[in-house]
């Protein structure tokens, strides 16, 4: 990714989120999962909605995913990316039901199709409260 | 059916009333709020000493900046009202659950007249800048050091703040699974300015024509500029009252014959299951289980339309037309007209009307069942008309049959 990343507003880290936003320092995508059942949760919660055990732990996914949807975005609500950029949800191949709103980026507008197979890339921001690592996706052209 | 186990059915709309509306009024919204409150407790032909119940939608916001106009205790403090029951909250079946809440109360006997409104100042709080001068983070957005927490979390930092994003990526996924057109989602805007254009007390009267839609500037596509409401200034109130203490007041009583509520899914705007539908699908199959109406009982819709797509999202979750047929459905906009099969927002919606937040829709409905509606008076007021509103997972509707 650039060196020069565009505003964003930076995400709070607690402790339930803080893998999340900075998996990206070694290249991870990474979720809470329930160590009973398998069921990745997100958004993070203390216990799995699937099985209610409370042994869950944090792993990392492949960083596959599919495009669910988008929107380009042409609206300059606040300081971020250059308009138009392309607003978009993604479900994780190990688990669909897992989505993420994100930024799709690395494609021309033309080629965005809904179902189009897509992997994690990190916007590194350094922050004094700590680093953070957006994870955006672009066309996964190996897939 | 047993009927008496459907107790939304001892709850009747009696009154309607709305302050002054306006793009940008600056005045304040408390004095807006109670103008509509009074308004609404006089057209039912009730004192406000006949009030003994309270319940709006949100209560009380700071931010975002013109989200509430008012909370409960200050309506009832200004009123010096003695109420049995009152409520407010966010977390509810959307702007209309402080509609079912209130039918709930005087069901249960907890009051008579509930007098329920919803109050914004949108338009003077955004003033000359816009929406983004009431992002999160402050005027203009960002800076400061702010962080995003909790569910803000999950979209601002991938600057997407605004439910024109999140709404238009549900519109995409719909457009793509069924075939819907832009040209098709065009006639849910189209027939709201035409209904507007008869309404003294729409915010945007002039007509628009199909390329005045197509090409005006791109918000998040597919929305452009006309598929999303008008942020305004106004509130709106209406009275649900006790069934048995309806009927000699000004209207006739429109019965609450069923409400949806449900949501059946994750309450999240990205994590539903289906992206071409929402939890309104759950709220409106709830609607038809608690009546024996049918879809085709229906004359009147009165369907939000805070984003175009929204409306057609309710057409379907209510079975007014088939999963993914909404977009030949209005296409055309003959059905939806005032004159047609199912006259649709006809005040103009948010879209034309303002973005009165959900209550705009139940006023018009009632005003309309009512015959009180003008110029765009549907030519035969309908006996039987279903109100819904909200989007996301904040979504109810109310099925009304005057007696």
């Amino acid at each position: 990714m650039s060196s020069d990343p565009p505003f964003r507003i930076l995400p709070k880290l607690v402790d339930n989120t803080r893998d999340f936003w900075t998996g990206g320092a070694v290249g991870e995508l990474r979720f809470w999962r329930c160590q009973d059942c398998g069921y990745y949760i997100h958004p993070p919660q203390p216990i799995c909605p699937v099985d209610y055990s409370k042994n869950l732990a944090v792993e990392a996914v492949s960083g596959k995913a599919t495009l669910a949807s988008y929107s380009i975005n042409h609206q300059n609500w606040m300081p971020g990316p250059e308009l138009p950029y392309v607003v978009a949800i993604i479900e994780i191949v190990e688990q669909p039901s897992v989505r993420l709103t994100t930024n799709l980026v690395n494609c021309p507008l033309d080629e965005i199709q809904i179902g189009m197979p897509v992997r994690v890339t990190f916007e590194h921001h350094a922050d004094p409260d700590g680093d953070v690592y957006i994870p955006l996706f672009e066309p996964d052209r190996s897939a | 059916m047993d009927q008496n186990e459907i107790i939304e059915r001892r709850a009747c709309i009696t009154g309607v009333g709305q302050s002054e509306i306006g793009r940008r009024l600056y005045r304040d919204p408390l004095e807006l709020t109670l103008d509509g409150c009074l308004a609404a407790i006089a057209d039912a032909g009730l004192t406000p000493a006949d009030i003994d119940g309270l319940s709006t939608y949100p209560g009380p916001m700071g931010t975002p900046a013109g989200f509430s106009g008012a909370g409960a205790y200050e309506v009832m403090d200004a009123l010096r009202l003695n109420c049995g029951w009152y409520g407010s909250g966010l977390e509810t079946s959307g702007q209309l659950g402080s509609v079912i809440n209130a039918c709930l109360a005087v069901a249960s006997g907890l009051a008579n007249h509930v007098l329920c409104f919803r109050s914004v100042w949108e338009g003077s709080a955004q003033g000359e800048k816009g929406r983004s001068a009431v992002m999160p983070g402050g005027g203009g957005g960002g800076g400061g050091g702010f962080k995003a927490q909790g569910f803000m979390s999950w979209n601002l930092v991938f600057s997407a703040p605004s439910a024109a994003i999140w709404i238009a990526m549900f519109a995409q996924r719909h457009f793509h699974n069924y075939g819907t057109t832009k040209e098709q989602m065009a006639w849910i805007a189209l027939n709201a300015r035409k209904n507007a254009e008869l309404n003294p007390n729409a915010i945007y009267r002039d007509p628009m024509s199909m390329d005045d839609y197509m090409n005006a500037r791109i918000i998040s596509t597919p929305f452009g500029l006309f598929d999303c409401d008008a942020p305004c200034d106004g509130a709106t109130a209406v009275i649900v009252s006790r069934r048995e203490r309806a009927k000699d007041l000004r209207h006739a009583p429109l019965r609450v014959e069923a409400v949806g509520s449900r949501i059946a899914g994750r309450p999240s705007w990205d994590q539903y299951e289906d992206l071409s539908a929402m939890p309104n699908r759950d709220a409106g199959a709830q609607l038809w289980t608690r009546t024996d109406l049918k879809p085709s009982d229906v004359k009147m819709a009165q369907l939000y339309d805070g984003f175009s797509w929204l409306t057609m999202s309710w057409l379907e979750a209510l079975g007014l037309c088939g999963l993914g047929e909404s977009g030949p459905f209005i296409d055309g906009g003959t059905r939806i007209a005032r004159d047609g099969q199912l006259p649709l927002n006809t005040h103009g919606g948010q879209l034309s009307a303002g973005r009165l937040h959900g209550y705009g829709f139940l006023h018009e409905g009632a005003t309309q069942m009512w015959g009180a509606a003008g110029d765009r008076q549907i030519p035969t007021p309908p006996e039987v008309g279903v109100i819904a509103a909200g989007g996301g997972n904040t979504c109810g509707c109310l099925l009304l049959v005057r007696e």
